[in-house]
C-alpha cells in the first residue's frame, strides 16, 4: 500500500526532501513503524528520526499518535515540535 | 466566526469592529502576539494548519459562552515588531472572553503546525508551552506525543 509522506521545517531540511510516495513493506501498519522503516535508511534518517528526537506526527493533517493505523492514500507528516503564536 | 492563515497583515481594530453586532455580546477580548527583536520565516502545513486551528476553536465554543471569535495567524517573512497572531473572543461577560482567548493561544502554541526560523536556525519548542497548554487538559482526539 502507497503512502504519502511529508516533512517539515527542521526535519526537511535534516531530510532533504519536503515529502515523497512510499510503497510501505508488509508489516509496516503504524505511524511509528513508518518512523522506524524510515529510520532504516540509515544517515540523516536514522540522526534526524532517532527515538531520542521530538517527533510530531499527523495522519491526513490532523494530530496522530504513534500507534495510529495507517491504510492506503494516506498523507503522513513528520514534524519537530511546533513553535507558531 | 473566521478562522484565516495568511501572509498579510491584519488590522485588529478591523477585526474587532467586524466581529457579530449581536446585542447579548458584552465583552470582547484579544491577543496580539508580535515578532520580538529578531526577524524570523514562519513555515507551515498549508491544509492542516487551517483545520487545526478551527479545531482549536471549536474546542473553546464547547468550553465557553464565545459569540463571535477571529483567528489569524500570519506566515512567510516577518520582521521585529511585526504582528504574528491575532485572537478575538466576543462573549456575553468578560470571564468567558478572556478565558476562550488564552485558551486558543496556549493551545495554538503547541498543536497548530506553524515553524519559527530565525538567522541562528530553528526555534526549539519550549517546555513551557506544553504546561501551558495542560492546564486546560487535554483537547479531545488528540494527546502529547514524543
Amino acid at each position: 500500500m502507497k503512502v504519502k509522506v511529508l516533512y517539515f521545517a527542521s526535519l526537511r531540511e535534516q531530510l532533504g526532501t519536503a515529502g515523497e510516495e512510499i510503497e510501505l513493506p508488509a508489516g509496516v501498519g503504524t505511524v511509528a513503524a513508518l518512523r522506524s522503516h524510515l529510520r532504516g535508511r540509515g544517515g540523516a534518517w536514522e540522526l534526524a528520526l532517532a527515538e531520542t528526537k521530538l517527533v510530531r506526527t499527523a495522519v491526513n493533517q490532523d494530530m496522530a499518535p504513534p500507534t495510529a493505523a495507517l491504510k492506503a492514500g494516506d498523507e503522513v507528516a513528520f514534524f519537530p515540535p511546533v513553535t507558531g503564536g | 466566526m473566521k478562522v484565516s492563515v495568511q501572509r498579510e497583515d491584519f488590522d485588529a481594530g478591523a477585526e474587532m469592529r467586524a466581529l457579530s453586532r449581536d446585542p447579548k455580546i458584552g465583552a470582547v477580548a484579544s491577543f496580539v502576539g508580535v515578532v520580538r527583536e529578531v526577524a524570523m520565516t514562519l513555515e507551515h502545513y498549508p491544509g492542516m494548519t487551517q483545520k487545526a486551528l478551527e479545531r482549536i476553536v471549536e474546542e473553546a465554543k464547547g468550553r465557553w459562552q464565545v459569540m463571535d471569535c477571529t483567528v489569524i495567524h500570519r506566515y512567510g517573512e516577518l520582521a521585529p515588531t511585526d504582528q504574528i497572531v491575532l485572537v478575538v473572543v466576543a462573549s456575553a461577560h468578560r470571564g468567558d472572553a478572556f478565558a476562550a482567548c488564552e485558551f486558543i493561544m496556549d493551545y495554538l502554541k503547541t498543536q497548530a503546525p506553524f515553524w519559527k526560523k530565525e538567522a541562528a536556525g530553528w526555534v526549539e519548542a519550549r517546555a513551557s508551552d506544553d504546561q501551558a497548554a495542560e492546564r486546560w487538559g487535554g483537547l479531545p482526539g488528540t494527546r502529547k506525543l514524543g
